[in-house]
């Protein structure tokens, strides 16, 4: 970390090249496709467990040994490698050198995919519909943190759940009640579509726009760390608990394991307004970060 | 136990018969891939009257969009794509002769009724598996509409290559079937299909 600066006093910033997140990028996209993180397997195994219906075990019992698969012949876990979501926490005091940050990473994306032999999944223009051939660009967010440092965090979100995600502005008077009632009936319309069993990730707060970056944030963290809010903590549980009753089941064939988590994130919000995103994360829930 | 399904390339009426939504097969013999362009292209060509660049008679299409081989492997990952976003084309498909469509998830209520109505089946593969049901493809060339890349008609040969049937000829739908069943167990809720969201936005102040 750099040393706190007094006013008037000016501290180097450290230099970090934009050729450091080029190659994270394309490692990260890689990797988080192949190796399906341990959360999310021991989920799958514990869920393989506890379902009741006999073809749900079976259908866990297969997704696990996919995992296993693909982690041990480094190939993707899914074909649907996904539309390629990057998340960078810059540290106030790194100043970036070298390039263009969003060309690099979108180079990082290119390169990663083409190493990796993952799918071109994206068009170039959302109307025009042509394919770009590379699988760039990604979306990325930035974030500015304390520190001299650069956090990326690179998730591959397949189109199969992330059609089914939703966002509503509630009032205040829909309050608490209002925001579960959405959560569990996106869940319901997500149904089968969606590879269940999902991680659903929600947005509680914040404006229309953070709302939804908020439920995507929910969705990649680790699914087996609740919220430290205890009664945030409370509502995740509550309505793992409610989703898991809707009947869906592994793969929409029936059962108890309709969903192995949900995450919540919340923010303070307007006087007047009650935002929930639910971004729907299918049990591909593919994601990898590092510290730069 | 699950059925062996010889598609050898194809499958005959009475095949198709036998088949029970809930029926967990293993097929064996010749797939069609074809997904969203292909479909859509397939579909246009029916409906301007124009021979199709493929036989559809019998034929069982996977809707899938694989990722590129690596060196030494026959396809990438494999896995199905949602079915439903292929509804526009059914009729379409299933006029032609399609014996049975490959895919995940459900399907609008009525779609059931449709399948039944031209004596197909649909089938569903692990969905989020591709690594795993990559393993049970042998051999793949394109056929048809080259041009679309990995969208394009590929042909597969596959080997006890796993699915369940979730939609017969009799019109019956496993989803809607196992779901109620389950929801009822599971000590579910009434399904909801309230309008609240975006019917009903915040008033701003
Ligand atoms: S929804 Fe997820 S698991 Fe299913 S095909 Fe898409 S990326 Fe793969």
């Amino acid at each position: 970390m750099a040393e706190a600066a007094g006013p008037g006093r000016e501290t180097l910033p450290r230099r970090v090249h934009v050729d450091a997140i080029r190659q994270a990028v394309a490692e990260l996209l890689m990797e988080a496709n192949y190796c399906i993180g341990d959360d999310v397997l021991d989920a799958l195994r514990q869920a393989a467990e506890e379902e009741q219906s006999p073809l749900g075990r079976d259908i866990l019992t297969q997704l696990v040994a996919n995992y296993e698969l693909a982690r041990q012949e480094r190939v993707p876990a899914c074909q649907d490698t996904g539309l390629t979501i990057v998340f960078l926490e810059i540290g106030q005091d790194v100043h970036l050198v070298g390039g263009d940050l969003r060309e690099a990473v979108n180079a990082g994306i290119r390169e990663g995919t083409k190493a990796g032999f993952l799918r071109n999944s994206v068009v170039g223009d959302p109307l025009l519909r042509r394919n770009t051939g590379d699988n760039a660009p990604g979306v990325l967010h930035v974030d500015i943190i304390p520190g001299d440092r650069v956090h990326v965090t690179v998730a591959c979100k397949g189109f199969g759940s992330e059609n089914k995600s939703r966002l509503a502005m509630l009032t205040p008077a829909d309050g608490v009640e209002g925001v579960k009632r959405f959560v569990v009936e996106t869940v319901d319309r997500a149904g089968a579509q969606a590879c269940p069993p999902l991680i659903v990730g929600v947005g509680i707060g914040g404006s229309f726009e953070l709302a939804a970056r908020l439920a995507k944030q929910a969705v990649i963290r680790p699914i087996n760390q609740r919220h430290p809010r205890p009664d945030i903590r409370a509502l995740e549980e509550e309505l793992l608990e409610e989703v898991n009753r809707l009947g869906i089941g592994p793969q929409g064939l029936g059962g108890i394991k309709t969903a192995l988590a949900v995450n919540i994130e919340v923010y303070p919000t307007h006087i007047a307004g009650l935002p929930v995103a639910v971004n729907i994360g299918c049990h591909s829930n593919r994601h990898r970060d590092v510290w730069l | 136990m699950a059925i062996e399904l010889y598609v050898d390339p194809s499958l005959s009426p009475a095949d198709i018969r036998r088949l029970r939504a809930g029926d967990q097969v293993l097929i064996t013999g010749e797939l069609l891939t074809a997904r969203d362009a292909a479909c859509g292209r397939l579909a246009r060509a029916l409906a301007a009257g124009e021979p199709l660049p493929v036989d559809l008679r019998g034929r069982i299409i996977y809707a899938v969009g694989p990722t590129p081989a690596k060196p030494g492997q026959v396809i990438g990952s494999a896995g199905p794509t949602t079915a439903a976003r292929l509804r526009p084309y059914l009729e379409a498909l299933l006029s032609a002769g399609m014996a049975g469509l490959m895919g995940k998830g459900d399907w609008p209520e009525e779609t059931a009724h449709v399948f039944r109505s031209y004596g197909g089946v649909y089938l569903v593969a692990l969905g989020g598996a591709g690594a795993l049901l990559a393993k049970a493809i042998t051999a793949v060339d394109v056929i048809a509409y080259e041009d679309l890349g990995p969208e394009a008609i590929h042909r597969l040969r596959v080997e006890r290559f796993p699915a369940i049937v979730a939609i017969d000829a009799q019109g019956n739908d496993l989803h809607r079937q196992a779901r109620e069943e389950w929801r009822r167990r599971a000590g579910g809720l009434a399904p909801h299909r309230s309008d609240m969201a975006g019917a009903a936005p915040g008033q701003g102040g």
